[in-house]
């Protein structure tokens, strides 16, 4: 079983957030893995998917399997670039049979970070530490694409001194949806404020997801709303606390 | 034609031919529970007192009628032909009308009537809900425009759920013009999400099971 | 970017009206529980496999329908009934003017009919001078006050109990009335005699059920029951979609309709009709019609994949559990059909290009296509058809602007160092833009279009002084161990650059 793992940090993490791809490969470090960056590696195409732009989203993602052709593992910190690798490159590339038979190829090695933990490393218990009450916001994709839902839950209920609150809309869109947000501004911002609210009603103290889209919309709409909670990647929360 | 329009119209969107075979369709899904005949009837008494109505198991046909009688008691009420409301004795009730067979009278009375009184062809144990054919025995306005509806059911005729109903009864057009399956009292919850029963049909339902 | 003005006034009405918002969330709300209740492991444990018969059975006789349609006219004549074929609406409001000639009625009671809403049926046959009237409640307040369904299953599920009070003080000319008990009782009172005295009766239609020539409706109220009962002729007006195999499909949709729509077992009438009155039979109606409607079906039905919008039984789960829905409401959408269901048909009937946004104002969470119970994809067919819609701008050179933005994008993003030099670019003009890296605004001449938007509502994360790739290298450059990977001190949020 190879130990070499290729991180696809994605292009929101490696521009606004570079410190979950940091915290995402120092936990995979901890368990003995070797992670390799690759430089040429830029976006997963879904934006221009999303928005109805399947040539451009073709050109990116043809990138992207290029990057990551032999890679053992890709592993990324996010569920929803991973549903559109996993899912969509197989739509997108449906009347190409030379690209299709790339993306199958690819398909079965590519993982978000934590199910690879669950199911490849096979550890629920990093050896982390997060001190205080936290809730866990699912990220739709990671949910309803990828059937993550107690995973991530499993993950955080061994982190030291952390205690996991359920609000009662974490299943609830936060409103993001890509371009949909600036697109569908007002009705992107009511969606936000609802989960906002339902975060303050947990008097959790970070909020934790495993998609730093959601949680650039929940903190964008935080700060806006004056609510100081902390909003974190999970793998920010595993690599908190040294070993 | 409109019909030769639209059928040439199915016909190229599908590709498909006239008179062209189908393939077979998914085999009929028809799972039928294992439940005794006890827990059918608590199942049955359990989900219609869910569903706000009123249930009573009679021991004997005496019993039977003795609940209809206070039901009826200074009422005017209108009963279906089922000979089982004869046999009961139900039909021969002061204030019960039976044996109309004529539209414009059953019209009349059930529309003034206090009260309707019927049997059912089946009824379904999981869900609370009478089957009823329309027949010359079972017409369909006395269990829809009367206030309150009374149903006799011997128990018997109390089936599992849906499936057993579609299993015995694969197609229930042969029976009649007219099956309706009634589930509890009729409701609205169309203001404000409020549940008010008794819109259009009876707002109160007995089920005397036999 | 023109689109963003073009949407947002459409949408301002019920964004701008918090009190309807919450009404319209938490009524949703109650159904979004009320339906998980019902097909919980405990209570339906085969809810997934129905699900799969049920997309199953309707793929089959959607792919099949000629042959299905053409089964149920001949079990619709056996049983002495008749099947009319329309086109479109007006080929239904003339085959309903000659009836009500022939039968010198003036009447119509109505049970509720998502159908012959998609034709304006009432306002049609009010035009020539008759009198259809709504009898389901909900349709009925609607009909009073000239309004269109706020929702498939619940029309007016936007209304108070004071609104309603309004509507009945005005139209009725009665005193007023502020309890929806005695409201109701009102309705009845009146619909009774409408009921009695009507000669046709209109309904829709749940199912079709080709092999046995039947018409089956499924309603709380008794208002269905009534109007296809009391009068002498009872008209199915229902789109071609309807039809499904056999009754003892019957026991798979039954199942799934009742808890995806109100959350209920069964609703407390479910009417399998037919034909008319039979020999022997007390009452029930002399005549029976079965209306089937295409009105653009046809035309749906040409693309193999998108036509499983048609399998959608009106069930309005998906609207219930929509977050768009539950925050615009009903009357936003601008076609009957509303929420996600209601994004998907629209294009498909009314053409890509009359409301080319539609598709698009969804943040495509999927909670729609988890709760369809006939697993209509309706989260994969909103991506289809904004592909759709995409191709035909660019065919006929509209919309430019964004097609260009996604072009430069694609070239960037599928070049290495084109991309790293953007990169850097854009850290360096934006990094002292905010407090903490994140802007609650920024100078004008950034402050638009998409950035706009965001800023409009909430802050905006800026580009980390140092990109991940950035960081990497200096990592590799020394030893893992002393590189902190997460400073929560450096900020009081966390998730920050």
């Amino acid at each position: 079983m190879s130990t070499r793992v290729s991180i696809f940090v994605t292009c929101l993490v490696d521009q606004l957030f570079p410190k979950t791809g940091l915290a995402m490969a120092t936990v995979l470090e901890r368990l003995g893995y070797s992670i390799e960056f690759r430089e040429d590696q830029t976006c997963c195409g879904q934006p221009a998917f999303n928005s109805g732009f399947r040539d451009e989203a073709r050109t990116v993602a043809r990138h992207f399997l290029k990057v990551f052709a032999d890679a053992d593992y890709v592993v990324l910190p996010s569920g929803s670039c991973t549903a559109m690798c996993s899912h969509h490159f197989s739509e997108l590339f449906r009347d190409d049979p030379a690209a299709l038979y790339q993306v199958h190829a690819l398909e079965p090695r590519i993982w978000e970070f934590s199910r690879f933990l669950l199911e490849v490393a096979k550890v629920d218990d990093v050896g982390a530490s997060f001190p205080g009450r936290v809730t866990y916001h699912d990220s739709c994709h990671a949910l309803r694409e990828l059937s993550i839902k107690q995973g991530p839950r499993t993950l955080l209920r061994k982190v030291r001194g952390l205690e996991l609150v359920e609000m009662d809309t974490a299943e609830e869109c936060c409103g993001f949806g890509g371009t949909f947000s600036a697109k569908f501004a007002e009705l992107s911002g009511a969606m936000a404020r609802t989960k906002v609210e339902s975060i303050r009603r947990t008097g959790a103290s970070a909020v934790v997801s495993i998609d730093s889209s959601c949680l650039m919309q929940i903190q964008g709409a935080m700060r806006r709303e004056g609510l100081k909670v902390q909003a974190l990647h999970l793998a920010e929360v595993l690599a908190g606390g040294a070993q | 034609m409109s019909r030769e329009a639209m059928m040439a119209s199915i016909r190229e969107s599908l590709g498909r031919t006239p008179g062209q075979a189908i393939s077979a369709p998914p085999e009929a899904r028809i799972r039928i529970p294992d439940v005794d005949e006890e827990s059918r009837v608590g199942q049955f008494l359990a989900a219609l007192e869910a569903l706000n109505a009123r249930t009573f198991v009679a021991p004997d046909a005496a019993s039977a009628r003795q609940y209809v009688a206070s039901l009826t008691l200074g009422k005017d009420a209108l009963a279906s032909n089922a000979p089982l409301l004869r046999e009961l004795g139900i039909a021969d009730l002061d204030g019960v009308r039976c044996g109309i067979t004529q539209l414009d009278a059953l019209r009349e009375h059930a529309a003034r009537c206090d009260l309707g009184i019927t049997s059912a062809d089946f009824a379904l144990a999981d869900t609370g809900t009478l089957v009823m054919f329309s027949s010359v025995e079972e017409a369909r306005l006395i269990s829809l425009l009367p206030p309150v509806h009374v149903a006799v059911v011997p128990r018997q005729k109390l089936l599992s759920g849906l499936d057993e109903l579609f299993a015995l009864n694969p197609e229930p057009a042969r029976r009649s013009s007219s099956m309706v399956l009634i589930t509890g009292p009729s409701r609205t919850a169309d203001i404000e999400q409020i549940l008010v029963r008794g819109v259009h049909g009876p707002g109160e339902i007995h089920v005397v099971l036999l | 970017m023109k689109e963003i003005t073009a949407i947002q006034p459409q949408l301002h009405p019920a964004l701008d009206n918090p009190k309807l918002q919450l009404a319209i969330y938490t009524a949703t709300g109650r159904l979004v529980d009320k339906r998980k209740g019902t097909v919980a492991e405990e209570s339906l444990p085969d809810y997934q496999e129905l699900r799969s018969q049920a997309n199953a059975l309707k793929r089959h006789a959607i792919d099949h329908l000629d042959y299905y349609l053409e089964l149920f006219q001949r079990n619709v004549e056996a049983n002495g009934g008749k099947v009319i074929w329309c086109r479109d609406g007006k080929e239904v409001v003339d085959f309903l003017l000659g009836l009500a000639k022939q039968r010198k009625s003036k009447v119509l009671v109505k049970s509720k009919s998502m159908t012959t809403e998609e034709i304006h049926l009432n306002e049609h046959l009010e035009e020539h001078g008759l009198e259809p009237v709504e009898t389901d409640l909900g349709e009925y307040i609607l009909q009073l006050a000239h309004e269109k369904p706020y929702h498939i299953v619940a029309p007016a599920l936007h209304m108070t109990r004071y609104e309603v009070a309004d509507i009945f003080e005005e139209k009725l000319k009665i005193e007023r009335e502020e309890v929806p008990e005695k409201q109701t009782q009102i309705a009845r009172g009146i619909l009774r005699e409408k009921f009695l005295e009507a000669d046709i009766g209109v309904s829709g239609a749940n199912f079709l059920v080709a092999d046995s020539g039947a018409v089956v409706l499924v309603e709380n109220e008794g208002n269905a029951r009534l109007s296809t009962t009391a009068p002498k002729v009872h008209v199915a007006v229902a789109g071609i979609e309807k039809v499904i195999p056999r009754a003892q499909d019957l026991a798979t949709f039954l199942k799934l309709l009742g808890r995806s729509g109100t959350g209920q077992p069964l609703t407390v009438y479910t009417s399998f009709l037919a034909g008319p009155r039979r020999e022997g039979e007390i009452d029930g109606p002399e005549e029976f019609y079965v209306v089937l409607l295409d009105n653009g079906r046809t035309k749906v039905l040409r693309d193999a994949d998108k036509r499983q919008a048609l399998f959608c039984i009106r069930c309005g789960a998906c609207l219930n559990i929509c977050p768009v829905y539950r925050r615009i409401g009903g009357h936003n959408y601008p076609w009957v059909y509303s929420g996600p269901i209601g994004a998907i048909l629209t294009p498909q009937f009314e053409g890509l290009d009359k409301n080319p946004w539609l598709p698009h104002a969804s943040s495509l969470c999927g909670a729609c296509g988890e709760v369809c119970p006939v697993k209509i994809e309706i989260p994969r067919m909103l991506l289809e058809l904004r592909a759709d819609i995409e191709a035909e701008k660019a065919a006929k050179g509209e919309d430019k602007l964004e097609k260009l933005g996604f072009q430069a994008w694609a070239r960037l993003m599928s070049n290495p160092m084109l991309y790293r030099a953007a990169s850097a670019a854009g850290s360096w003009v934006l990094q002292d833009a905010g407090d903490g890296g994140w802007a609650s605004q920024l100078p004008f001449f950034l402050n638009a279009g998409p950035t706009k938007g965001w800023l409009s509502q909430r802050d905006l994360p800026l580009p980390a002084p140092k990109s991940f790739r950035q960081l990497w290298k200096d990592r590799l450059r020394q030893p893992p161990s002393s590189v902190p990977v997460r400073q929560q001190d450096a900020t009081d949020e966390g998730h920050s650059a």
